[in-house]
């Protein structure tokens, strides 16, 4: 049983467990940053899923917005607080754009795609902003959620949706790992690298971009779900081209070299930014701005390489493959 | 022997510069065949049509009898057409097995699964097999970027050669490799190719190359073609001599090998005398 | 009738804006090859800079005329010492480097300078409405336009005038073509390359500071308009085609009518009609409508 899984998914799974004890014995705020983090830090992944790729999207709020606005809509317009059904609409919706917009962006890299994908986000945002029935800019509240009919109140009520986060956000993160070691995601590696050869040796680089882009987007329309469900709360800042420019400083700090460093970087900086913004409101971005240049500068690779030398999939999974001999013949 | 390949007046032009006119080629299965001609005469511009980088302006191109222009590159190569880069087009960050490895996924056609580990023993095995049939399985394990242009090209031509191709275009397989490495390179090269019964058509600038492995060449000239038969005769002929051979002997005394490919091509010697 | 000579010119008006705040992000990146975030901060710098001086010199009750030198001098100050520290501490270091990447390095020094904007003037917003309702207004058809947005599109046509001809009729012009072309050749031909990418960058600089500068008496210059105006600008040099002037001035031109058209027939597209434009552009021009070619590859 074991053996189908490797060490990064057997921690995300034990994760699922670890993180819901957690909520019972950690202090309530802890705990609300946890939640909050992991909706965003789906965002985070899938940012850093494309940068496998070669691709970085400074619009990934696009998706986190479409899944946070559909739960919402979902539930101030139908009706539906069923957060199975909420969660399902969200990653319908993102997967549903995603794969149109697709067809626009897979043809673009680079600074391109960074920038058409800011656009494409931005245009979201003057739509929402301009929109009275959706409260503009300041956006509306979203109700509690329930579970197949399952109501709770109260402590009750809170608990149910740490719970029903920490299952589903955990499980999208072992969906992109389980992506990045495939055959897909080896192709993304070489696209990065050297698209042309990709395409010599027998496929298309656009139809792997697209893959990732719309997966990409799934996932991140379910970080928006959870984290507007947590939080109560969507407005269009969601989308605005400066909240995805955060996704990417996290994928930065946090390096390619595992799906588990992202999750744990949007955790970290969440609770920084409390503390930051309390003591000295004007210089969180200056804080972020210095820590995203001198990363680049010397970690390029991001703070996991300190962890793991080596940031490459393919080098990973070798490692692990022949770990795996190892022990089968022992 | 069947006809592999054949091109009908194939014609391509860059606004008012002509780079390829009137080329009516055939390569017939396993045959072994170079290409000679100076810089912009049009060899690599045929090669990059008849692989479906570039689309010709006009004129055919049949695969097994089934035209195949306008194809994408990749749709070519499964069909069995494959090629290696005067630049060697490598994933350079990546070592030279995940190089291999990444080349043999995708010609496995596994590359649609989306959540399946992709690399298993079975396959590290493959690639080091394949490595070592060009004599580079010592550089598995090293990046791209640390690789002198010799090792580089053999990666390159290895991984045009994972998906067992049919006909295979060598661009240059010996440039930046010092005179008396290019026999020995040629020499794992067309052994290893003659093991798949791959036809060969390879792009040469050294004449005694040419002599060595190839019974047929074709000359080009100003996008065209000047001759194509038989190696002897092609090389005796008296307008290849005065504008191909003459031009490539000049060329050869503009740029003598520098010393640094010297020293990279004596590390692939080494190699290869250990691989073969 | 009315509405179509609104249109024009509020098209216009738009266009001029854009123009001067977008042309030093292509002229940056046309001969760096930086796509440089940063350049909203220029712009947002430009603006607060710009309104606080002209807010301190009019309570001084001197006459009104001298702040239309107040405006570019403290644009020239902005690009000058901003595009000099930031090109001299941390862009010269990472010339050659990865276009992706540049683009977040420039996202970093946009956060800082976002951040140093709010230390220096604080987060409330500046009014230097003076300049702008100085010159009064004309009326064209019965509708009455400012004076002075007819000098802001004088000064964007003289602005990309004086551009096409540095670039293309003087001698360090056609020096930084050849740089443009290639910068290995330049260098072993003698041209002090770093020289040159100094002063575009400080050139670029002190353009967005202009742009910012110019627009402050017209609006009201609060925290985050530099993040607006950053994404703006990009819509406009993408849709002329990334690197070039006269593809920054069509782009200005298509995006300021695109957005007076929807100002005056529906105003709920505003915000987002100019990346409608964009996208139908490069649905059809992938690179934009003067993009800059790509050499051979293989």
């Amino acid at each position: 049983m074991m053996k189908s899984f490797d060490r990064t998914e057997v921690t995300l799974l034990l994760c699922i467990p670890v993180l819901i004890g957690l909520g019972f014995i950690l202090p309530q705020w802890i705990v609300n940053y946890i939640q909050v983090s992991l909706g965003t830090g789906l965002v985070a992944i899938s940012v850093m899923t494309q940068m496998r790729s070669g691709l970085v999207s400074f619009g990934q709020g696009l998706f986190f917005c479409i899944g946070g606005y559909t739960a919402g809509m979902a539930g101030k317009f139908l009706g539906i607080s069923d957060l199975f059904l909420l969660l399902f609409l969200g990653a319908l919706a993102g997967l549903a754009i995603s794969f149109l917009l697709g067809f626009l962006l897979r043809r673009y890299r680079e600074i391109f795609y960074a920038m058409l994908t800011l656009a494409v986000s931005m245009i979201l945002f003057g739509l929402l902003s301009s929109t009275e029935e959706l409260g503009s800019t300041d956006g509306f509240n979203l109700a509690s959620p329930t579970y197949l009919g399952w109501s709770p109140e109260g402590e009750m009520a809170r608990y149910a949706l740490y719970i029903a986060t920490c299952i589903p956000a955990l499980l999208c993160a072992l969906l992109l790992h389980r992506y990045l070691r495939s055959p897909m995601g080896f192709v993304g590696e070489a696209i990065r690298e050297n698209e042309l050869r990709v395409e010599y040796l027998g496929t298309s680089a656009h139809k792997s971009v697209h893959i990732t882009y719309v997966l990409a987007a799934t996932v991140s329309a379910i970080g928006g779900v959870l984290w507007a469900l947590a939080l109560g709360h969507v407005d269009p800042e969601m989308t605005n081209w400066t909240t995805s420019g955060q996704f990417v400083f996290i994928s930065i700090l946090s390096g390619t070299g595992n799906i588990i460093s992202p999750l744990f970087g949007t955790f970290i900086l969440e609770i920084i930014r409390v503390y930051a913004v309390e003591i000295s409101p004007n210089t969180w971005q200056l804080m972020i701005g210095s820590i995203m240049l001198l990363t680049i500068i010397f970690l390029p690779k991001g703070l996991w390489s300190l962890i793991q030398p080596s940031s490459s999939v393919v080098r990973t999974t070798l490692k692990k493959s022949t770990k795996d001999s190892k022990e089968t013949s022992s | 022997m069947t006809v592999l390949l054949e091109t009908r007046n194939l014609e391509r032009t860059f606004g008012a510069v002509v780079a390829a006119s009137n080329i009516n080629i055939q390569i017939k299965a396993g045959e072994i065949l170079g290409v000679i001609g100076s810089n912009g005469a049009g060899k690599t511009t045929f090669v990059n049509m008849v692989t479906g980088y570039l689309s010709p302006s006009s004129g055919e191109i049949l695969y097994r009898g089934n035209p195949i222009h306008g194809k994408a590159t990749r749709d070519i190569t499964k069909l069995g057409i494959c090629r290696s880069f005067q630049i060697p087009q490598l994933f350079l960050e990546l070592s030279v097995l995940e190089n291999m490895l990444i080349a043999l996924i995708i010609a496995k056609g596994n590359a649609p699964v989306l959540f399946a580990p992709a690399v298993n023993d079975s396959l590290e095995e493959e690639a080091l097999r394949l490595l070592s049939r060009f004599g580079i399985e010592d550089y598995a394990n090293q990046e791209i970027t640390t690789l002198p242009q010799g090792v580089r090209k053999l990666v390159d031509i290895a991984m045009a050669t994972v998906s067992e191709p049919e006909l295979l275009f060598l661009d240059e397989p010996t440039s930046g490799v010092s005179a008396h490495e290019k026999l020995e390179i040629m020499q794992v090269l067309i052994t290893a190719l003659k093991v798949t019964n791959t036809a060969v058509l390879f792009i040469e600038h050294d004449m005694e190359i040419v002599e060595a492995f190839s019974p047929r060449v074709v000359a080009f000239y100003e996008g065209t073609i000047l001759a194509d038969g038989p190696t002897a005769e092609v090389l005796q002929n008296s307008k290849v001599r005065e504008f191909v051979i003459g031009s490539e002997f000049h060329r050869k005394g503009d740029a003598p090998p520098s010393s640094t490919t010297e020293t990279n091509s004596a590390k692939i010697g080494s190699v290869l005398e250990g691989g073969v | 009738m009315l509405t179509a000579v609104a249109i024009s010119l509020d098209g216009l008006g738009f266009a001029a804006w854009l123009f001067l705040a977008s042309v030093g992000l292509t002229l940056i990146y046309g001969v760096m090859r930086i796509l440089n975030i940063a350049h909203g901060g220029f712009y947002a710098l430009g603006a607060y800079s710009a309104a606080w001086a002209i807010g301190l010199y009019t309570q001084t009750g001197q006459t009104i005329a001298l702040t239309y030198l107040i405006i570019p001098m403290a644009a020239l100050i902005v690009g000058v010492v901003a595009g000099l520290t930031i090109e001299r501490g941390v862009m010269r270091h990472m010339y050659g480097r990865d276009e992706v990447l540049m683009v977040l390095v420039t996202y970093a020094i946009f956060l800082i300078l976002e951040d140093v904007t709010k230390l220096i003037w604080g987060t409330d917003s500046y009014i230097a409405y003076q300049p702008a309702y100085w010159l009064g207004t004309i009326e064209i058809f019965g509708i009455p336009y400012t004076v002075y947005k007819f000098l802001t599109i004088g000064i964007a046509l003289a602005t990309g005038f004086i551009l096409w001809w540095g670039l293309t009729r003087t001698r360090t012009g056609k020096l930084l073509l050849v740089v443009i072309n290639d910068r290995e050749i330049s260098s072993a031909l003698g041209i002090n390359v770093t020289l040159f990418f100094t002063a575009t960058f400080v050139i670029g600089a002190t353009l967005g500071a202009l742009g910012g500068a110019l627009t402050a008496p017209e609006i009201s210059v609060v925290p985050g308009i530099g993040a607006e105006i950053i994404v703006m600008a990009f819509a406009v040099i993408v849709i002329g085609g990334m690197g070039s002037i006269g593809g920054a001035m069509i782009g200005a031109l298509i995006v300021g009518f695109a957005r007076a058209l929807s100002v005056h027939l529906y105003p709920p597209a505003e915000l987002f009609s100019i990346y409608i434009v964009m996208a139908l552009v490069l649905a059809i021009k992938p690179y934009g409508l003067f993009a800059l070619s790509e050499g051979r590859k293989i």
